[in-house]
């Protein structure tokens, strides 16, 4: 088997919020505990809703934030030493390409003078060379030359995210960070970058870590799924075996509720989840989802489960092994507060 | 029965510096009273605008040019005077937008804001008002409303501050609801609870709700009937099962096919190549044509018109009819 280009172990990241001069700041837990294995050519999709931590774990793992603790290994090297040591090389290994394709662009260069800078940065041709280098970039991602001296804001949505997925391949990563790459762009125009992503990996062998809420597009084109809730992953493990049959409770919530033409209608849900997603700086005792939860006890506010493995993937759920796809609430015990 | 809304060649133009913009063109449907019906489509299909100019939102100060006739309860909105009209908005009208934080004043307490319209249009007092606010706030299942009542729009989840919303909108009992993309700025679980809330009410007051939207999720969820919109016109509309049982317009089938994120030969996602043509240079012909891969010399020589296809359906392609007998 080989090895994994990217390895987690026990993320953690923590912001101070709230304090004044001498008041105490209470901690925020953005991550705890995050861990997981990428694999060469692989794609891992990161599912969640707003406040889970996605967009977080997306920014450490693209060095764009330090973490508070636990490690990674990127290529083998440690990627907290590596970033710190030799922050190009580190970025020539991981690039991520963020959900709003103009925020991320410089409105005042033009596309192949953004395009340009990753090379120029990183020392990758030689200034001569550069231009050819951006055009057959370009036309990696399906642009023409036409585009070369294109400002952002003459570009549809679309094609200002193929010039950012370009701009993140000038340096040849081995992992991308696709952090919501789709969910601002039109329907039409999501399927077109995402068949652009398939068909980049399987061309170069990238791997994708993609960051999504939308549950529905990522178990169509994502090989391995870690649902995430309160900086928790909650269950995690390979997109086909998962098909349909979530095993913690949030994940089926969640897959319940995303609207799927053709499928069960919203108020046919037998239990819809109920309520927000917690503050994430005072979450629930024990088991961060039971406020949440129709099979909640007792033993879930007192007791945090561990993530652990059930029906070949893993769960981080007391119930798992009973939670199977005939059963929708348990049927005894009250809920907790 | 006699329709609700009876909107007929509506369309709106933006002046701009590189000349006018027409943003709709010539929409015309109706609507029954308790209906839900769905206008759907991408960014640019002038979804947003028919919602404005509906209830004449759209600033006619700046130039902006709106034609055609929105027959309400037997009355043409566009030619009503203002006073008449704040009478028909907010009272007979209701709308929800999509982002509640903006929607909403963030200096009032929300309290005083659901009780407004009450005040204004049914000359309640402050104390009737904030108990019917009460009233309303747990019509929409928000927990403990006696002390929500007294919160300001930033103390709430975005779900909640969309129930406000919707309380606000339906206090008056109007007997229509304009939902602009009521839950795209939503959690899917949050919006699950949002979109089954707008179905309840609907059904318990029997308001009709016109939603406009670019999720086909959510259309599927509540609508009975489907306008299609393609760079500012409608190119088919029908009834909710037959749109999405048997789509006619060439538009429609391949945004279902996109919508349903199901991978075809190769693990790839069904794709419309192109983009949505910009409203500076519409294409003449048909708009959709430059992306139709059954599009021939006919589609790019003249606008085809809506014609009657099957199930009661009507669709703007020339090919349509020449498809099916």
């Amino acid at each position: 088997m080989t090895e994994p280009i990217l390895i987690a172990r026990d993320l953690r990241k923590s912001f101070n919020v709230g304090g004044g001069w001498f008041g105490a700041s209470d901690q925020l837990h953005a991550l705890s505990s995050v861990s997981f294995e990428l694999f060469p050519g692989e794609t891992l999709a990161i599912v969640g809703e707003s406040g889970c931590g996605k967009s977080t774990l997306a920014r450490c793992l693209s060095g764009l934030m330090e973490l508070t603790s636990g490690s990674f290994l990127v290529a083998g090297r440690d990627g907290r030493t590596f970033i710190r040591d030799d922050a190009l090389q580190f970025h020539r290994a991981v690039q991520i390409v963020f959900q709003d394709p103009y925020a991320s662009l410089n409105p005042r260069r033009t596309v192949s003078q953004s395009i340009a800078d990753a090379l120029r940065l990183h020392r990758i041709c030689a200034r001569g060379e550069r231009r050819a280098r951006v055009t057959d970039l370009l036309l990696q991602v399906g642009l023409s030359g036409d585009y070369l001296e294109r400002f952002p804001h003459e570009l549809s949505g679309g094609q200002r995210q193929r010039v950012c997925i370009a701009r993140a391949l000038a340096v040849a990563p081995e992992i991308l960070v696709c952090d919501e790459p789709v969910s601002a762009l039109d329907v039409s125009i999501q399927a077109q970058i995402i068949n652009l992503l398939k068909d980049l990996q399987q061309r170069r062998g990238i791997a994708y870590v993609f960051i999504s809420h939308n549950l529905a597009l990522v178990q169509q084109i994502c090989d391995r799924i870690a649902v995430m809730y309160l900086g928790e992953i909650v269950e995690m493990g390979v997109a086909a075996v998962m098909q349909q049959t979530f095993r913690h409770p949030y994940s089926r919530a969640l897959f319940a509720a995303t609207p799927m033409i053709g499928s069960r209608k919203v108020d046919q849900i037998r239990n819809p989840l109920a309520g927000d997603v917690p503050s994430p700086l005072h979450p629930p005792s024990g088991c961060h989802f039971r406020t949440r939860c129709p099979f909640a006890e007792a033993r879930c506010r007192d007791q945090k489960p561990e993530l652990r493995e059930v029906a070949g993937r893993l769960v981080r759920c007391h119930f798992a092994e009973e939670i199977s796809s005939n059963r929708q609430s348990r049927p005894r015990g009250s809920l907790p507060d | 029965m006699s329709a609700l809304l009876q909107v007929e060649g509506l369309s709106v133009q933006f002046p701009t510096l590189r000349g006018d913009v027409a943003a709709l063109e010539d929409l015309s449907f109706e609507m029954r009273e308790g209906e839900t019906v769905a206008l759907v489509g991408e960014s640019g299909s002038g979804k947003s605008t028919a919602a404005l100019a509906l209830s004449r939102l759209i600033p006619e100060s700046t130039g902006c040019i709106i034609s055609g006739r929105v027959v309400f309860e037997g009355r043409n909105l566009l030619g009503l005077p203002l006073h008449e009209l704040r009478e028909v908005r907010g009272r007979r009208i209701g709308m929800i937008f999509q982002d509640p934080m903006m929607a909403l004043n963030p200096v009032f307490t929300i309290g005083w804001q659901l009780a407004e319209p009450l005040r204004k249009h049914f000359g309640l007092s402050n104390r009737a008002a904030r108990d019917r606010a009460v009233e309303l706030l747990g019509h929409v299942a928000i927990a403990a409303p006696e002390q929500r009542i007294d919160q300001y729009p930033h103390n709430l989840s975005g779900g909640m501050r969309q129930r406000v919303m919707i309380a606000m909108a339906l206090a008056c009992r109007p007997s229509l609801l304009i939902a602009d993309e009521p839950t795209t700025a939503l959690d899917v679980t949050v919006q699950a609870q949002v979109l089954s809330l707008i179905k309840t009410l609907k059904d318990e007051l029997g308001t009709a709700v016109l939603l406009i939207t670019h999720d086909l999720g959510v259309v599927w969820e509540i609508a009975q009937r489907v306008i299609v919109m393609y760079a500012g016109r409608k190119v088919e509309e029908g009834t909710a099962a037959h749109v999405f049982d048997d789509p006619q317009h060439p538009y429609a089938r391949e945004l279902l096919r996109a919508a349903a994120f199901a991978s075809g030969e190769g693990g790839r996602l069904p794709e419309i190549p192109g983009s949505v043509p910009s409203p500076f240079e519409i294409p003449s012909g048909c708009c959709f044509a430059p992306r139709c891969t059954s599009a021939r010399e006919i589609c790019y020589a003249a606008l085809p018109p809506l014609k009657s296809t099957k199930h009661g359906h009507e669709a703007a392609c020339v090919l349509v009819g020449a498809a099916s007998p």
